[in-house]
């Protein structure tokens, strides 16, 4: 027995054990450590919940001084194209005269500034309104879709799926806020998505981030810590053409009733 | 056992054909995902999530620039992103030396915001930038990051523009702003927080307008108290365009 033993060697001697453990260990280490971060980072991307948020933006029409840099940010960070016409927001100006009916322009979107009044008839008041998507609890644009490209998400923002969408334009028809268009160069429909990309991330939509007089505030309906609670509080809050049921979820504070 | 009949055999077969196709069809064109969670493809909410970041918020400017945050944070430009005037920065914070923002010094940024526009709110600090210091960029006298103005503003006009404008084709043109209305020090720099006061009685008026007073003897004259009753001066004339009805 003992003989016997004692020609057993260790098919793998202890030396080359230990190079070949420190040749690939590192490796080892490595295909573990990156098994982990694919976890934690897919762990990151599940622990957003949208069931936990419900998105909304109010906009205060007296603070807002008609600067535009909300409709040159968004154009920026979504790559809209420059020409006009073709916005996910924009600002419109009111000229409200004595009597006859209100003037209302926007053009390039507010982006160039905006012509001086010429206007015979004595203004009442003008103001500045910024439009934009109102992510409509019941959305028209969403029930008229034939394919299912536009759609509300869990957490209350409406999106297209531009890979789904067959440019018919009906919900660009369909939108009583005209905050839809035919994007030229993909030539699908397009519109505000309040930068889901942002906001699922924890950021603020540009606009919110980039507008000077905190004229739009982001935030979440039904959240205590929500700075929309504060606004909803202090100010007495309108919607766009609250007749048509489309239940929208940007509200307006300060909205003169000339405002469509 | 009743039979078939035989003209049923090929419909059924076509049928079975057509029901297969529909299944392979349905397999084939529609996406994995869709009617996951609703009459849409679930994966778009995932793509519309990954899309590219441009604009970084403020809150990244802070890890490196946190003098001119703090500078900016006490300032009246305190709610002001950085990148309204810099320009979308993400580029940037991947790779800082590459791309620099952009810092506009000329004349033509400011005005966009404080350029005079009657739609504005009016406290809303306004300039006519062709009457403005012509010629001059706005950066020698304001610091874009702490815009508190080199010396308090001079003339009412700078900020009450549309008043001033008003009084000025009225017969009150000459009137200083300060013949009726008080100002203390702290209104210039901070007017939300110490206002001017305005009249709150008929005196004011009644210095000028009464009978016999002889303070400015080309202003009309009459009996205020018989005029007015138990109105204000103010309920009928507007002080900055009396001449208006």
């Amino acid at each position: 027995m003992k003989k016997e033993n004692k020609t057993i060697r260790p098919e793998i001697e202890r030396r080359a054990f230990l190079k070949n453990c420190s040749k690939t260990l590192p490796s080892l280490l490595f295909l573990v450590a990156s098994f982990d971060v694919q976890s934690i980072l897919a762990q990151e991307n599940s622990s957003y919940d949208a069931s936990k948020h419900n998105y909304a933006m109010g906009i205060n029409i007296h603070k807002c001084i008609g600067c535009a840099r909300c409709a040159d940010a968004c154009k920026t960070e979504n790559k809209v194209p420059r020409e006009p016409h073709y916005f996910r927001t924009w600002v419109e100006r009111y000229v409200i005269p004595e009597n006859g009916e209100p003037i209302v322009d926007s053009p390039n979107g507010g982006i160039n500034g905006y012509p001086e009044i010429y206007e015979k008839r004595n203004i009442d008041s003008t103001f500045f309104v910024p439009k934009l998507c109102n992510h409509c609890i019941n959305a028209p644009c969403v029930q008229v879709c034939p394919v299912g490209a536009t759609f509300a998400t869990e957490d209350g923002v409406v999106l297209v799926d531009p890979k789904w969408c067959v440019g018919c334009r009906y919900c660009i028809q369909a939108c009583p806020y005209g905050a839809r268009y035919l994007n030229p160069t993909t030539e699908v429909a397009d519109k505000c998505t309040f930068c889901y990309h942002r906001i699922t991330d924890g950021k603020l939509p540009v606009c919110v981030e980039i507008c000077p007089t905190q004229t739009r505030i982001f935030g979440e309906k039904g959240k205590k810590s929500s700075p929309l609670r504060r606004f909803f509080k202090f100010n007495d809050i309108h919607t766009l053409k609250p007749g048509l049921n489309t239940k929208p979820k940007v509200y307006y504070a300060g909205l003169d009733g000339e405002v469509i | 056992m009743s039979k078939i009949p035989q003209q049923l055999i090929p419909l059924a077969i076509i049928l079975v054909i057509v029901i297969g196709v529909f299944i392979a069809a349905t397999d084939m064109f529609v996406p994995e995902s869709f009617g996951k969670l609703g009459h849409f493809r679930a994966d778009a909410i995932q793509e519309n999530m990954a899309l590219e970041q441009v604009y970084a918020g403020s809150d990244a400017c802070y890890d490196c620039h946190d003098d001119i945050v703090e500078t900016k944070s006490k300032s009246y430009h305190k709610g002001l992103a950085c990148e309204v005037c810099h320009g979308a920065a993400m580029k940037h914070i991947d790779s800082p030396e590459d791309f620099i923002p952009n810092a506009p010094r000329g004349r033509g940024y400011c005005p966009l915001c404080h350029g005079y526009n009657p739609s504005r709110p009016s406290g809303f600090p306004q300039i006519i930038a062709d009457r403005h210091n012509p010629g001059k960029a706005c950066m020698s006298c304001h610091n874009p990051h702490n815009p508190l103005l080199p010396n308090a503003p001079e003339e009412c006009a700078a900020c009450h523009r549309e008043i001033s404008n008003l009084k000025m084709l009225s017969h009150h043109a000459t009137l200083p702003c300060t013949q009726c209305h008080t100002i203390e020090k702290g209104h210039k720099t901070s007017p939300k927080f110490s206002k001017a006061h305005k009249p709150t009685d008929n005196t004011t008026c009644a210095n000028c307008h009464e009978k016999g007073s002889s303070v400015n003897k080309d202003a009309p004259k009459l009996n205020t108290e018989e005029h007015s009753e138990r109105y204000l001066c103010w309920d009928c004339h507007y002080p900055h365009y009396p001449e208006a009805n």
